[in-house]
């Protein structure tokens, strides 16, 4: 821990569960407020957290319920910290509603889901992919926000890390998608020292108090921010709003708002959509995948190739934003997608659009609380280049 | 004689705004001048004052005052100031909203912020009903008063605030209607000045839905019955002080007491299971300029 006492950093080699590393990747991030109810197999986060914080200058509170929790963390964020709150399954579906209200006020905050089967209680302790489109349009209303699925304990000390520096950089809320065996799988995480780490700070505004607008983006997509107590006095409402943040019912105030809510995701798509693509020369087949199931398929892949077949894989690192321009151009080259996942269809929905027939799209669902037999991921390989 | 030109509390809201969305004769927009007015005689520094609605009549309040205010969910103003308070705690944080979001919706974050003393200041304005939806019933609607849900008269056992809030642990509790605005307008003053999960209640007239749908009359006629019917009882047992339906209300200060707020329990135990190891929370300082 030499590092840690100075700036939280726990740079060294350590045999971390995901769970952990997810807090490792928040303290290195600059996290110092993090609130949470206990939600298995989400809560070794916020354990880890409450047992680190008070050696590195962090807050850790533990509320009645997440819906408490969810609305907590964005109060702190225009506090002036850097925030987080993690759950699963029953929870995330508390926090829908805040993670509305983070994406119409524009906090940058940081939501973890471990996830869980479900639907409702479903099965606590048992991984599952299955609310990936829960994490894209959960909350009512239309606004985007960003999503990454870390499918090891590095990447999830990684990818949280990355979620604040992306939840900053376009002031939204951004999911950490973890599921039940990459947060309890226990591997070699590596953290660099703090110096080596990139980590994006708050935009601040160089504007006075009088002249800055809380939500004019000055001509961009992203608005700088300032916090409360620093002589702005700001107003924040869930309402539609306009550039002061004054709640204005009109049409031309609510197209505008929402229209920048979205283009500022859409329209940094190339800058915000990660993903790991392997072997995609030449290749008939591409395994989609995300998370867990994106280890199990390399044994798959791995498998096909040593029978002759031209597979390649696309993981997906970020699911939302999708990375739809990279899989189109695939869908031109390739026979068919494959698309192993823990639920009964929910990405493979957004390969299959963006593919719009070029190519077939075969799904590989999967539940039951255990991971894909990779067989079955195999098998569906050799069926798509008969 | 001297000519006052300038409405003193003006300075303190957000006149851009004005008219506010309020109904004439309504209590809530009393309430705000008894808080502008306690804030000019506080003293303090106003940039450091921060105010957190939920969703309402009375939840339309932060938009209106000039502070870093913030207008949030249904019920949830006060996880929300929760953690804006532990993040900045140099802030003065004030909740302001109404008996249904506080007491209903957001009933469970009530009594738990007053359970660990979260340093708020949380003003309750009851008007008995639901008015942003059309008077509904609420937690605090009284036998047999009609709401649009209960056409037939309110049947439930209502919420006495006051008990409810002392007995999971607030340090100060106080009640007064819109009628005492100089009462008020101290207490909110006293309040603001201490520490702790602090509550004032305010009984407040809603003329167009509760008043009207129970044939009683406009505000003013509300105004006379406060004046009638209210019992100042300074220390009265806040379980003893239950309204019921056009009965006398009993106003005054119930509770002020000291314990260590959420803040202080929990440096006080970290440095004591820490010693030297423990790294107290900083306040994030002044921003700092765009890169």
């Amino acid at each position: 821990m030499s590092n840690a006492e100075s700036t939280g950093v726990l740079t060294g080699s350590h045999y971390l569960d995901g769970d952990h590393a997810c807090s490792e990747g928040a303290i290195a991030a600059g996290c110092r407020f993090a609130s949470g109810y206990p939600i298995t197999p989400s809560t070794e986060v916020v354990e880890r957290l409450s047992q680190r914080f008070p050696h590195v200058g962090g807050r850790f509170q533990q509320f009645e319920d997440e819906l408490a929790a969810s609305i907590a963390l964005q109060g702190a964020t225009w506090g002036g910290a850097k925030t987080i709150t993690v759950t699963s399954g029953p929870g995330f579906s508390l926090m829908m509603e805040h993670i509305g209200l983070a994406a119409i006020t524009e906090t940058p905050c940081v939501f973890v889901n471990v996830q869980r089967a479900g639907p409702s209680t479903g099965l606590p302790t048992q991984p599952a992919q299955g609310d990936m489109m829960q994490a894209r349009f959960g909350s009512h209303g239309d606004y985007r926000l960003i999503t990454v699925c870390p499918n090891s304990p590095q990447e999830s000390f990684d990818l949280t890390l990355e979620a604040f520096n992306l939840a900053e950089e376009y002031r939204v809320p951004v999911i950490v998608m973890l599921d039940e065996v990459v947060g309890h799988m226990t591997e070699k995480v590596v953290i660099p020292p703090a110096e080596k780490l990139k980590v994006t700070e708050r935009r601040w505004t160089t504007k006075k108090p009088g002249e800055y607008k809380p939500f004019d983006a000055n001509g961009g997509l992203v608005p700088d921010m300032v916090k409360a107590g620093d002589g702005y006095r700001i107003h924040v409402t869930g309402l539609t709003h306009d550039e002061r943040g004054y709640p204005n019912m009109t049409v031309p105030a609510h197209e505008k708002m929402q229209m920048r809510l979205t283009d500022k995701i859409l329209k940094n798509v190339d800058k915000i959509v990660r993903f790991d693509a392997q072997d995609l020369d030449g290749a008939e087949v591409v395994v989609v995948s995300y998370g867990i199931t994106s280890r199990i398929a390399q044994k798959a892949i791995a498998d096909a190739r040593q029978q002759g077949i031209r597979v390649g894989s696309f993981r997906l690192i970020t699911a939302w934003p999708f990375p739809e321009k990279q899989i189109a151009e695939l869908s031109k080259k390739v026979k068919a997608f494959v698309v192993p996942e823990l639920n009964l269809g929910q990405m493979v929905l957004e390969v299959e659009r963006i593919a719009n027939g070029r190519c077939r799209t075969i799904p590989v669902p999967h539940v039951g609380g255990t991971v894909h037999d990779p067989s079955v991921i195999l098998k569906k390989i050799q069926e798509a280049v008969r | 004689m001297t000519i006052v030109r300038e409405n003193p509390v003006e300075k303190y809201l957000r006149m851009e705004r004005m008219p506010s969305i309020w109904c004439p004769g309504c209590g809530i927009g009393t309430t705000v001048n008894c808080f502008a007015r306690a804030l000019d005689g506080s003293g303090f520094d106003l940039d450091k004052v921060a105010i957190v609605s939920g969703i309402g009549c009375t939840g339309r309040v932060a938009g209106y005052l000039k502070l870093d205010s913030f207008h949030t969910t249904h019920g949830r103003a006060i996880p929300f100031a929760t953690g804006l308070k532990l993040a900045n705690p140099e802030l003065k944080v004030v909740v302001y909203s109404g008996d249904g979001d506080l007491s209903a919706i957001g009933g469970n974050h009530l009594f738990h912020a007053a359970r660990r003393n979260a340093d708020l200041l949380v003003v309750c304005v009851n008007n008995f009903t639901y008015g942003m939806t059309g008077g509904q019933v609420t937690p605090t609607t009284p036998y047999p008063a009609i709401a649009s849900t209960t056409p037939y008269g309110a049947y439930e056992e209502t919420f006495n605030l006051p008990g409810v809030v002392a007995a999971a642990g607030a340090t100060f509790v106080a009640r007064w209607t819109a009628y005492h605005v100089k009462q008020l307008a101290k207490t909110m003053g006293e309040a603001l000045g201490k520490k702790g999960f602090r509550f004032i209640e305010i009984i407040a007239p809603c003329p167009t839905l509760y008043l009207r749908r129970n044939r009683l009359g406009e505000g003013l006629e509300e105004m006379k019955y406060y004046q009638e019917k209210s019992v100042i009882k300074n220390g009265a047992d806040p379980k003893d002080v239950a309204i019921d339906y056009r009965e006398e209300i009993i106003v005054g200060k119930f509770v002020d007491v000291e314990r260590p707020t959420l803040e202080e329990a929990m440096e006080k135990r970290m440095g004591e299971a820490l010693g030297a190891k423990y790294v107290p929370y900083k306040q994030p300082g002044k921003m700092s300029p765009r890169a």
